[in-house]
Formats: structure tokens, sequence, C-alpha cells
């Protein structure tokens, strides 16, 4: 890959967007970035995420070996040379894997390391004489898709964006056509080869258009941005779904998205700290990342901020719950004050927010009076707690009733169950039960109150 | 240095002895300062990366340095861009590498909340932070370079290395890293065993896991970091890689592996440093990789505990013991029915003159003939069966080995009846399965379970119809009685 953006880009790109040029980078971008996005749902569900990079690492003898051969830089030759060492790579890493019995990881980092060592070593021995830089010469740069065009039809259609055009149609027909079996192979071979699909054959195409793909990309954008590509898009929609045809388009949307912005991104944002234009290709890639985070923050299925906020609340509608039955019982006893806040925070050990959120909702619903100072149960708030503590000594009754658990030992258990006891399985207790009037400990069960089915719908929030 | 010596076996020989006499003893006997300096700091670093590099492989976490390799690089651009705003120098080794230590422990930090947060697996972790940090690396680098100070000189040394031209400063660096690795993992050596090997009875024993799984990471990053300047990325995560997956093949004793993961490093640090040194415009690098990858590949083939030939043999082995035990009772109970009608069904004489074709022993089997023919030849070897043309008989300890196979077969196969409930007719393939591995004990045990006694010279019949070859169910005579032309139908 190219680290250093040359020289010839800085006049390439004056400060102004030119749409002949970025919007080939883009298109280049874009086609590389689907290509590779829609083969890397299958590896990250075969949990070979890691086979993008060690196929762009191990390439290097097969450059060099078809240099050596053929005596020409010619693309040809070379992309033929990088696509069969990248296909030997996969292999190899199976071979590996199942006839050392090695782990995956490992054998994968064995197989690449030892194959671009070789290729270093065939590159210097072919480099006597002519330039063949490996970091330079061997890996393209997404900034020059623009300078190199083709004759298609008349129009002058950059290289770049012929080839990859190629290899994602490829590899959307690929997935389209053989999508039933893809998904068996993927997600049960055994089940697959029951059913006359050969498992193996479809796992070598999958892994020689991996390298197919990877060789062409970076021959042309760079190594960096499809292997970004080939995981990072396909983790994002499996944040985001559990199905594999949405998985696929939303995949391929996360992918042109990170495209562009990543583009437009790289020219942007480091001139507002006084520089030109950044790597384009490592950009996107950041730009991939970025969305996954998004993904990973805000997924309405798997997000962790569905999923905090989730057991926020239900921590929130147990501790209510606490609060009605703890002023119940209170009541009960016979104390005559409200109780302040703070003894209930003693009490029921809530921070200081969950409770006065609680206290709030249960002002607006009128289940409670009073204020911070001293609350009092409300008619409404009697009734919904009378049904908790109903469903918490129905439960200790049932405990030490039917399932012969002692009774210093039902408490705890009661106090769990509680929160999920509705009306219907009240009176089930209560009937299995022989309709009991005080729990094991000899508190009162409260007669039923409740009007309608579920106590649910009165939890705060 | 005398040990040096012995790596030129490892070299590439005509090379060598084309050499000067003189070039060899200068790079052998390290004369030169340079050299010195390279293979000194390769072999420790080889050392320290084969000891971390034995954990992280067992704690299936081989790729780690992959990763945290390329998630340096944002550390190393934005060390590089930020340090004169504080008043360092944005080239000196220890900013850059402080720079890469950051953000390779939040590189870490993000594999560790990939996958304990998400549905996402460890590999995809990985090649998440991989790509996306590397790709960030490359967007500061390219705004690095825009720099006056240079062109961001030696920046891209940490990505390609610069093997052989390492310096005494470097050396110095690597020789610390070596150090603190050794007393770190010395020091946590159980813990850090505990937390490969069984990860729920360390935290069940009290023991930090997270606390320890930091520190291992911490150290693959120190050692990363420190190997990544001097000897560019893929080297490394072949020093990280390489020796341990190796040295997995010779033992299954920590410990040893772990010595031997490190001595392996050093090594092949060694000796592909050495090498380079021969020939100069060889990357030293690139050797070293290929000397270990060597020693992986004769590894894998001859190594004691788990290579393949080791593996081949123990499986053989194992399937000879099973093939002697099948035939054997194949025979005995071929013989069974003359047995039942002789006057005096257990006395050895007669029983060791009744001969059996061949072929009908053959039949008891779906072998192929050369695996069947081989153990034969090796029954007749150790005495168990004589043979005549085209037919076989037992001797006499053949007659009591044989009794003791198909005992043993029998009382698993009664076992399996009365006590887990298999059926009768499934029994034969399952008794087959476990006859081998009953020890003295365990039949002693079953033949109490099941009133057997081991002083009763009968054997507990059958629970399910053998199936014989039609020719002796048909001609029930004692087969002894049968000529030689007497062959099978």
């Amino acid at each position: 890959m190219n680290l250093f953006i040359e020289p010839i880009i800085a006049d390439a790109m004056p400060a102004g967007w030119l749409w002949e040029l970025d919007g080939w980078i883009i298109a280049a971008g874009v086609l590389c970035a689907v290509a590779s996005s829609l083969l890397g749902n299958f590896l990250v569900l075969r949990r070979m995420s890691m086979l993008g990079d060690a196929v762009s690492h191990a390439v290097l003898p097969g450059l060099a070996a078809a240099f050596l051969i053929t005596g020409s830089r010619h693309s040809l030759p070379m992309f033929l040379g990088a696509a069969i060492v990248g296909v030997l790579t996969a292999l190899l890493t199976q071979w590996v894997r199942g006839f050392g019995k090695v782990d995956e990881g490992a054998s994968m980092g064995v197989v690449f390391t030892t194959l671009f060592a070789l290729g270093l070593v065939m590159i210097v021995r072919a480099a006597d004489s002519v330039d063949l830089d490996p970091g330079c010469v061997l890996y393209g740069a997404i900034e020059f898709t623009p300078l190199d065009t083709l004759d298609v039809l008349g129009f002058d259609i950059p290289r770049v964006v012929v080839i990859l055009s190629v290899v994602t149609l490829v590899n959307l027909l690929f997935v389209v056509l053989l999508f039933k079996e893809l998904k068996l192979a993927s997600f049960d071979p055994a089940l697959a080869d029951s059913m006359g699909i050969h498992s193996n054959w479809i796992h070598y195409s999958l892994m020689t258009l991996v390298a197919i793909t990877a060789v062409a990309s970076f021959e042309s954008v760079g190594n960096i941005l499809v292997v970004a590509m080939f995981v990072v898009p396909a983790s994002t929609a499996l944040m985001l779904t559990d199905r594999l045809p949405v998985m696929i388009v939303i995949s391929a949307a996360v992918a042109v998205l990170s495209a562009v912005i990543g583009h437009w991104a790289a020219i942007t944002i480091p001139n507002w700290f006084g520089y030109a234009s950044s790597s384009t290709a490592g950009m996107m890639a950041l730009t991939t990342g970025v969305l996954f985070a998004l993904a990973v923050i805000f997924s309405p299925k798997n997000g962790l901020l569905i999923m905090f906020s989730r057991r926020f609340q239900l921590e929130l509608g147990i501790l209510g719950d606490d609060v009605l039955a703890y002023l119940y019982r209170l009541e009960e006893k016979g104390t005559a004050e409200a109780i302040t806040d703070r003894q209930i925070r003693e009490e029921l050990l809530g921070s200081r927010f969950a409770i006065s959120m609680v206290m709030w909702w249960y002002k607006l619903t009128n289940q409670l009076q009073g204020d911070h100072t001293g609350y009092r149960l409300t008619d409404a708030g009697r009734t919904s707690a009378a049904s908790l503590v109903r469903s918490h000594r129905l439960w200790e009754q049932y405990l030490v009733d039917q399932a012969g658990v002692a009774s210093d030992r039902i408490h705890g258990q009661a106090e769990r169950l509680e929160h999920f006891t509705d009306r219907k399985f009240r009176d089930e207790l209560d009937r299995q039960t022989s309709f009991p009037s005080s729990d094991p400990h000899g508190s009162p069960i409260p007669a039923e109150q409740s009007t309608e089915q579920s106590i649910e719908s009165q939890k705060p929030i | 240095m005398t040990a040096v010596k012995t790596t030129i076996a490892l070299v590439d020989m005509p090379i060598v002895f084309a050499m000067q006499w003189n070039d060899w003893s200068r790079v052998f006997l390290l004369q030169d300062y340079n050299t010195r300096v390279v293979v000194l700091a390769t072999t420790l670093l080889g050392l320290a990366a084969g000891l971390v590099g034995s954990f992280t492989l067992l704690r299936k976490r081989a790729l780690l340095g992959d990763a945290l390799s390329h998630a340096t690089l944002p550390g190393i651009g934005l060390a590089f861009l930020l340090a004169p705003t504080w008043g360092l120098d944005g080239k000196s080794l220890a900013v850059l590498l402080s720079g890469a230590a950051i953000s390779g422990l939040v590189g870490t930090a993000s594999i560790i909340a990939i996958r304990n947060l998400t549905k996402l697996k460890e590999d995809a972790a990985l090649g998440i932070v991989l790509s996306v940090f590397f790709g960030g690396g490359l967007v500061v680098l390219g705004i690095a370079q825009q720099r006056p100070e240079g062109h961001a000189a030696g920046l891209e040394s940490f990505i390609y290395g610069k093997t052989a031209s390492i310096i005494a400063q470097d050396g110095w660096w690597i020789a610390a890293t070596a150090g603190c690795t050794i007393a770190i993992l010395s020091l946590f050596y159980k813990e850090l065993k505990l937390l490969c090997f069984d990860e729920g009875f360390a935290s069940s024993r009290g023991y930090p896991i997270v606390g320890l799984d930091i520190l291992l990471m911490a150290t693959v990053v120190i050692v990363t970091i420190v190997g990544l300047q001097a000897v560019g990325l893929v080297l490394m995560i072949a020093l990280l890689v390489i020796p341990a997956a190796a040295s997995r093949f010779w033992t299954s004793n920590m410990r040893r592996m772990t010595l031997l993961s490190a001595a392996l490093g050093a090594g092949s640090c060694m000796a592909g440093s050495l090498v380079s040194a021969l020939l100069p415009d060889l990357p030293s690098g690139a050797l070293i990789v290929l000397v270990s990858a060597s020693a992986f590949a004769f590894s894998m083939f001859f190594g004691q505990e788990r290579g393949v030939i080791a593996r081949y043999w123990r499986r053989m082995g194992m399937q000879q013991r099973l093939d002697r035990r099948y035939l054997m009772r194949g025979l005995y109970e071929l013989l069974e029915p003359s047995f039942a009608m002789a006057a005096t069904p257990e006395s050895g004489a007669a029983a060791t003159n009744m001969w059996i074709p061949t072929k009908q022993l053959l039949a008891t089997r779906t072998w192929p003939i050369l695996r069947f023919s081989r153990e034969i030849n090796r029954l007749k070897r150790d005495g168990f069966i004589r043979a005549r043309d085209g037919e076989i008989a037992l001797t006499a300890t053949g007659l009591l080995e044989a009794k003791r196979f198909t005992r043993e077969h029998r009382l698993w196969e009664l076992y399996l009846i009365t006590h887990a409930d298999v059926a009768a007719e499934r029994v034969d393939r399952d008794a087959e399965r476990i006859e081998d591995c009953l020890e003295p004990i365990m039949i002693h045990e079953l033949e109490s379970l099941l009133n057997e006694t081991h002083t009763d010279p009968r054997l507990p019949v059958s629970p399910h119809q053998i199936e014989l070859p039609s020719t002796l169910q048909a001609s029930a005579v004692p087969v002894s009685n049968q000529t030689k032309k007497g062959a099978p139908q």
C-alpha cells in the first residue's frame, strides 16, 4: 500500500471538488467496498474474518514469481500470480489446521508470514536490476484511479473502475445465484452435504473469490481498504439484523456510505487543521469503523444503548414495586408518620436518581402523595401495593406448601417472583395453596384488589 | 559464542562454503560491531516473543499480535504530530514508542469490548480493530508527512522494519523489554497458566481474571511495539506465532513448551540474522521468518507429541492392537461350535488341532486383504497361530489370548444389555469400540456386576447371534477333520 500521497495528488486535487477526478475515486472506492463486503458477510459468519488480512500479506510471492517468469510488470501475469497465491493461502491455512491440528488463527499466522517472507526474498533477488519496491509498486493507491484510463465504448473510464466493476458483478452473481447454498454451507455444512450441496466446493469457490477480490482491490486501491471492507460492514450489519438477506443488503449499504463519506472526509477534515488532504483509503476504513461504532451503540436490537436502557427500565420497575410494598408494610405495622426519601434510600439501597425517578412517576400517576420530606400511599397506590404484597405472600405460601422449601429460605425467592406475577397467576397460586389467609410467617395475605388482568401496566415507565 | 556454531546446520550449505573463510569466521565470531548488535538484538527479541507467544497461542489468540501491531500505527503518527505541542521531540524513539503503546492498549481494550459487549466473535473483533486502526494510522501519517520536519522520517520503518540497520539504542530497548517480559512471565507463571487452561477454575479460586488478562495483553503490546520498530510488522507477527505453534508439536507440558518456544524464537532469529550477515543482499527479517517456518514445518512432521508422524504411529499402534483383538476373537468364535461338539471342549490339545480355512476368518471382517494378511503374519510371528497351506490354527498361548479377548468383549456386551439397556443386536459394535480400553480392574468390576467368576472356565455365552460364514454353519463337523482341499465353497 502506498502510505504517502504522492505530490501529483496535491496538484490533481485542489481545494475544490472535481467530479471528473473525485467521482472516479469514489466510484473505485464504492466498487471495492461493495465487492468485498458482499463476500465479507460469509467470512464473518464462518469466523474467517482475518483471511483478507492474511491474503493481503501473503500474495507477495505470487507477484514476485509472475515478475520473475515474465520479466515484466504487466498487470495480467501479476494479477494471476497474486490470485493463485491468494487461493493457496486459504488452502494452506486449511491444510495446516487440519493436518497439523493447529488452531485456525495460528495456522493463518504461520502461513501468511512465511509466504510474505518468501516473497520478500524473491523480490530482492529479482529487483537487483529493476525497480520493484514492495512498498510502492505492488500496491496501488486509490488516489491514482483517474490517471490510468481505458477506452470503453467510446468513454474514457479508469482501468481500476472497469476491473472492480467486473469483480463486483461476479461477486454479486455468486452471492445471489448461490444464496441458498452459501447460507446452508455457512450455517450447517453437514446438513448442506446431506442435501447434496457440496459445502467444500462452495467453501473453495468463496475462498477463490475472496483472493481475487483482494488482489484486484489492492492492486488498484491499496490493501487496507479491502481488509477493512471484508470485516467491518458485515460486522456492522450483524449488529443490526439477524436475517442473512437483510444483513447482506445492510453491509453493502454501509460499504457505499463509508466509501463516499470516507473520500469526502479525507479531503475536508485535514483542512480544518490546516493540512492538505490525507489518505482516502485510510479514511474510508476509518469511516466504516465509525459506522460500526454507531451500530454497536445505537442498534435498535443489540445496541449498547438499548441494552442498558432496558436494564435500567427493569431496575426502575422493580425498585418502584419495592417502594410501594415497603410503604404498604409500614402502614400495616401501624407506622403513623410519612416516609422520607432518605429512609427509602437506606432501606432499598437504590441510587438517589433512580428513587427520585420512581417517586416522580408515582406522584404523576397519583399513587403517592407528599414530597421528599414524607410520602404516603394514596388509595390507588395502596391497591397496587396490596396486589404486590399479595403476590409475595402467596408465593411464600406456595413455596412452603407445594414446593417444600424451608420457610427461612422463601423470602428471597418470593421477592424475585412477585414482580412478574399477574392477576391470573395469583388466582392460580391462591387455588393451589387452598385459599390461605396468612403466609408462613403469619402475616395476613391481602385480599385480591386488582380489577384488571395485569399489574404490569402500573409499573413506572 | 561457541554455541553460535551449532546454528550452521540451518544455513544453506553451498552458499556458506562458497564464502571465504575469513568472512565466515568474522560473522560467526561476531567480530563486526553491527553484526553483533543485530544478532544479539534479534535473538533477545525472538526469545521474548517466543515466551509471550506461547501464552497467546494457548489462549487461542495467536493473531492478537497481528491486530496489535497494526493498531499501533495511529499512536505513532499522533505522537509525532502532537509531541511538539508538549515541547517534546516528535522524532525521539521514547515518544513514538509511548504513542504506539497507548494506541496498542486502546486497540486491545477495543478487542475485549467488542468481544464482551456484542455478539461478534474473536476473529471479527481482531479484524475490525486491525483494519480500522490501521486506516486511521494511514490518515494520520498522511497528515504527518506534510509537516516540514523531514518526510516523517523513520515512521515507515515501523511497518517495514529495518532489521539490518538495528542500532545499539534499539538493542538496549529490546534487552530491557526481554528482561521485563521474562520477569513478568516467570513471576506470574502459575496464574497465567491457569488463565490459559481453565479460566473458570481460575476465577473460582479468586484469581483476578481481567487483571491477569490485561497483564498478559500488556506484555504482548510491549514486546510487539519494541519489536515492531526494530524488525517490522510481518516479522513481529511471525515471531509471536511461529515458534509457539512449532513448540506445541513437541510437548504437552506448558513449562517445557514455553521454554522451547523461547529457544526456537531465539534460535531462528540468531540463525536468520547470521545468514543475512553472510548474504547481505537478502533481507534479514525475511530470512528469520523462513528459518522459523522451516523449524515449524520440521516440528509439524517430527514433533514428539503432536507431530503428524507421531500421531500417525500412535494411531497405527492402536489400530494394530484392535485388529489383533478382532481377528483372535473371530477365530475363537469360528472354533466355538466345534468346542461344543468335542468331548473335552476345553482341552488345549484338541483346540490347537482344529484348523480353520483362512478365507473363513477373512469372511468375518470386511477388511481389505492386505490389512488382513498383515495381521495374520504378525500373529504368526508372535506365536499365537500356526499356519499351513490356506489354513490356520491357534497355538496354546493363542488360545488363551483369544479366550481372554472374547471374554472381555462379551462381558462388556452383557454389561451394556443388563445395565445400559442397549438392544442386543447393537452391542457388538459398541463393545468393539470399548473393549481395548478395559483394564484388569474394570474387568474385575464387570465380573462382579454380572456375577461372572474369573475361575469359571466357560465363557459367557454371546448375547447375540454370531454371524458365522455359511460354510461353517452348513458343516458343523470339527474343522480339524477337513483336509487341505476342503476349501470353502
